[in-house]
C-alpha cells in the first residue's frame, strides 16, 4: 500500500492520490514551539524552482537571458490543512502562483503528495500550487516581499479557546501588521470560522487595524473565491454536513490614512 | 551537545548574568555605567560623581539593568531591566521623573527624537510606548499606561533604535530579524505600518546603529549579529547592501562564531566601532557608502584581557567610551567592579583613528574611573573580570541562541509535558 505513495516522490510517476489515513495528525499544533524545519533567510532565498518546476524551467536560472518578469507567489493559504482550498483555486486562477503554509509535518507531507499526484494525472494543471511546512506566525516576512500577495486565506484557524492561549491565535492586531506588510494595497484577506467567538475576535481585530477595511457585501457576492471558503475545504465540508454556521470576515488592505 | 549536560538551574543562573553597559551624553556632559542593578553616573562638566535619587529611594533598579540610553538632545535618560521597571531621568538634575511598570522583564529601551515618547521592549517580543508629555493632571490617566505598539511574535527583542529623523523605529530580535517600522505621530494607537524587514543575518541580531552620511540624508542602518558579521542596510527597502565578516579567515575553521556584541558610530557614519565576544579591544570599520562596501579598517587591541561588553560614541565624536563587566560577581558586600577604557578619536586625512588613553589621560581622570569602575585598582579589577568572561559568553548564547535538541531529547521533553490541569 505504502509503496505507491513512495513512487509518487519520483516526479509523480504514480497518479494515485495519497490516503489520508496514513497522514492523520492531531488538529492542534503549537505555534510557539521553536522550529526544526529549514527557513529561508529572506524571500530571495525561497526555492521557486523546487515548488513550481513548470514555471521555473532550468533555462530560466540563467538570469541574463531572462527578460520576462519573474513570477511570484500571489496567494497564500495560511494553515492550508489537507490542501482543499489550494486545489480549488488552482484551476480558477491557473496563472497565479499559490502556496499553502502548514505547521504540521504529516499534513504538509500529505499536501505535497496530493499535488504531485494531481499533476501526474492532469498534465499541465496544478503546477501553480505548492505547500511549505513552516510557522507562518513567525516567518511570513521570510517568504514574502512587501506587497507581494494579492490574497491571503485563514480558513478555520485554531480557536485556542482559553483566554491565556488567545495570544496563539493566528489573527491578532500584532500579526496583522505582518500580514498587511505581505499584502499589496488593495489585496484581500479572507477569514472564516465555525466558532462564533473566534469569528467576532477576528472581525474586531480587522476592524480595529488601521490598514484594513471591510469589503461591502455587493463586492463579496461578485467574488468567486468567497463561495470556496465554505465548500472547498475538508473543514468547511464537515461544518456544512453538521449543519453548522460559519462566520466570515473579509477585508481589504488599504493605505494608511492619518 | 552541551545543552544536554547543563541542568535547567544552571541555564537559569547563566542567563541572569547581565553585561555592564555604558552610555555617554550626546554632548559628553556625563557618562553612565550600568552594572547589575546599579546606575553609576559621573558628571564630566562638573567633574564630580552623582548620586541618584528617585521617589522610591533606590539608587537605580532592584534587579539587573538591561538597557540604558540618552535621548538625542541629551535632556533625558532612560534605564530599564529585569525588575520590570523603566525609569526616566532628567539628564541635568538626575531626578527620576517617571517610573513605568512593565508586565515582563525589559530587554531594550529607546527615546523618541523629540523626547516625548519612550519605547521599550520586553522579553516576549512586544514593544510598548509611553508618553512623557504633560505629566500634569489634565492628561488622561490612560495616557500614562504603556500601550503595545508592535511585536516580534514570541521572540526576544535585543535592541530598539530610532532613526535620526525620528520617523522610523528599528527593532531587532533573536530570530535573525530586523523590523523597521514607521513611527506615527500618535504612537499610542500602535505602529502598524512596517517599512521593511532587513533579513539576511543567520543568527540573532544583537545591536543596531543608524548612520546618516552627508551625501545620503535618508541614512542607512548597521547591524551586528551572533553570526559574526556586521551588515549595512538600506532600511527603506530592507535591502542588504554590504556584509563585513568580523572574523579573521583563519578563525572560522574553529567552527565557533564569536558574536558581535555592540556597535556604535558617529552620526555621519565616518567612524564605526564594534565589540566582539572574546576579542580583546575593538574593531574600526570603514564604510564606503557610495561603493556600498563595509570592511574592517583597523583592529584596536586593548591590553589586559579587555573584552568590552558595551560601547558608546557621543554625538560630538570626540571619544569612544567602553566598559567591561558583568553582574554575577561573587558579592561579599563589596562593590561590583567594572573596567572602563576610553579612546580619543582623531580624524586625519578624512579617516578616523582611535587612540587608547591611559587612565590618567581619561576625561574625568581617576575620579571618573573610581566612580564608574567601583575601584581604581586596575589589577584587582582585571583579575576579577577574567573569571566573569566565560559566564558572560554562555549567558549571551543561552539567552539568544535557539536550543538545538537532539530528537531523543525532544521526545523526552514532550513526554514530560503535562497538558492536564496543574495539580496545585
Amino acid at each position: 500500500m505504502l509503496n505507491n505513495n513512495e513512487k509518487a516522490h519520483h516526479n509523480g510517476q504514480s497518479s494515485r492520490l495519497p490516503r489520508k489515513r496514513f497522514y492523520r495528525a492531531r488538529a492542534h499544533s503549537n505555534p510557539l514551539s521553536d522550529s526544526h524545519f529549514p527557513i529561508p533567510i529572506s524571500p530571495s532565498e525561497v526555492d521557486y524552482a523546487q515548488h513550481f518546476p513548470h514555471f521555473f524551467p532550468p533555462e530560466m536560472c540563467d538570469q541574463d537571458k531572462c527578460d520576462a518578469p519573474i513570477p511570484k507567489v500571489r496567494f497564500a493559504d495560511i494553515g492550508c490543512g489537507f490542501g482543499g482550498l489550494l486545489v480549488s483555486l488552482s484551476t480558477l486562477f491557473p496563472d497565479a502562483l499559490m502556496i499553502g503554509m502548514e505547521l504540521r509535518d504529516k499534513v504538509s507531507e500529505y499536501v505535497k503528495e496530493r499535488i504531485l499526484a494531481l499533476r501526474a494525472s492532469n498534465p499541465g494543471q496544478y503546477e501553480n500550487i505548492s505547500v511549505v511546512r513552516t510557522n507562518s506566525m513567525k516567518y511570513i516576512p521570510n517568504y514574502f516581499e512587501k506587497g507581494q500577495l494579492s490574497k491571503m486565506f485563514f480558513l478555520f484557524p485554531d480557536p485556542h479557546f482559553k483566554e491565556k492561549n488567545h495570544r496563539r491565535r493566528v489573527i491578532s492586531i500584532q500579526l496583522l501588521d505582518e500580514y498587511a506588510y505581505a499584502l499589496e494595497v488593495g489585496g484581500i484577506i479572507y477569514t472564516i470560522t465555525d466558532v462564533e467567538e473566534l469569528g467576532d475576535w477576528m472581525r474586531t481585530c480587522l476592524e480595529n487595524h488601521p490598514l484594513f477595511e471591510a469589503i461591502p457585501e455587493e463586492e463579496l457576492e461578485a467574488d468567486p473565491v468567497v463561495e470556496l471558503l465554505t465548500s472547498a475545504t475538508e473543514e468547511g465540508q464537515k461544518v456544512a454536513r453538521n449543519g453548522g454556521q460559519t462566520f466570515k470576515a473579509i477585508f481589504r488592505r488599504i493605505a494608511f490614512k492619518e | 551537545m552541551e545543552e544536554v549536560q547543563l541542568g535547567e538551574e544552571d541555564i537559569d543562573k547563566a542567563t541572569e548574568v547581565a553585561p555592564a553597559l555604558i552610555s555617554v551624553h550626546p554632548f559628553e556632559k556625563s557618562v553612565v555605567v550600568a552594572l547589575g542593578s546599579e546606575l553609576r553616573v559621573f558628571d564630566l562638566e562638573g567633574d564630580c560623581s552623582i548620586s541618584l535619587s528617585d521617589d522610591s529611594g533606590g539608587p537605580g533598579h532592584s534587579d539587573s539593568i538591561r538597557a540604558i540610553c540618552f535621548d538625542a538632545s541629551g535632556r533625558l535618560f532612560a534605564s530599564a531591566g529585569d525588575d520590570k521597571l523603566v525609569k526616566i531621568w532628567m539628564a541635568d538634575s538626575w531626578c527620576c521623573i517617571r517610573i513605568v511598570c512593565a508586565d515582563k522583564r525589559v530587554s531594550a529601551v529607546a527615546i523618541s527624537h523629540d523626547g516625548s515618547f519612550v519605547v521599550f521592549a520586553d522579553k516576549f517580543g512586544v514593544v510598548w510606548v509611553v508618553s512623557l508629555d504633560g505629566d500634569g493632571e489634565s492628561q488622561a490617566l490612560c495616557a500614562k499606561k504603556p500601550m503595545p505598539i508592535l511585536g516580534h511574535y514570541c521572540s526576544i527583542i535585543t535592541t530598539l533604535k530610532f532613526s535620526p529623523d525620528g520617523r522610523f523605529v528599528a527593532s531587532a530580535d533573536r530570530d535573525f530579524k530586523i523590523r523597521v517600522t514607521i513611527f506615527p505621530r500618535d504612537p499610542l494607537k500602535g505602529a502598524h505600518e512596517i517599512q521593511s524587514f532587513c533579513l539576511g543575518h543567520t543568527d540573532f541580531v544583537s545591536c543596531l546603529a543608524f548612520v546618516c552620511p552627508s551625501d545620503y540624508p535618508l541614512g542607512f542602518l548597521l547591524s551586528g549579529s551572533g553570526d559574526s558579521t556586521v551588515r549595512l542596510w538600506d532600511f527603506s527597502s530592507g535591502c542588504l547592501l554590504a556584509t563585513c565578516e568580523a572574523l579573521e579567515s583563519n578563525e572560522t575553521d574553529k567552527g565557533n562564531h564569536p558574536a558581535v556584541t555592540d556597535i556604535s558610530s558617529s552620526a555621519d557614519g565616518a567612524l564605526i566601532v564594534v565589540s566582539i565576544q572574546s576579542f580583546h579591544g575593538v574593531m574600526l570599520l570603514n564604510c564606503n557608502f557610495s561603493a556600498k562596501s563595509l570592511s574592517v579598517a583597523k583592529v584596536v587591541s586593548m591590553k589586559g584581557s579587555y573584552v568590552p561588553t558595551s560601547l558608546c560614541v557621543s554625538s560630538l565624536a570626540k571619544h569612544l567610551w567602553t566598559v567591561m563587566g558583568a553582574s554575577n560577581q561573587p558579592s561579599s558586600g563589596t562593590t561590583q567592579l567594572a573596567r572602563v577604557r576610553v579612546c580619543s578619536i582623531s580624524r586625519q586625512d578624512g579617516e578616523d583613528d582611535l587612540l587608547v588613553l591611559e587612565d590618567n589621560d581619561t576625561p574625568g581622570g581617576e575620579k571618573l574611573l573610581s566612580k564608574l569602575q567601583g575601584s581604581s585598582d586596575v589589577t584587582e579589577i582585571e583579575s576579577m573580570l577574567v573569571s566573569t568572561t566565560s559566564a558572560l559568553n554562555s549567558a549571551i548564547h543561552n539567552l539568544l541562541t535557539k536550543k538545538q535538541y537532539s530528537s531523543e531529547k525532544r521526545e523526552f521533553r514532550k513526554k514530560n509535558r503535562n497538558d492536564r490541569k496543574q495539580k496545585q
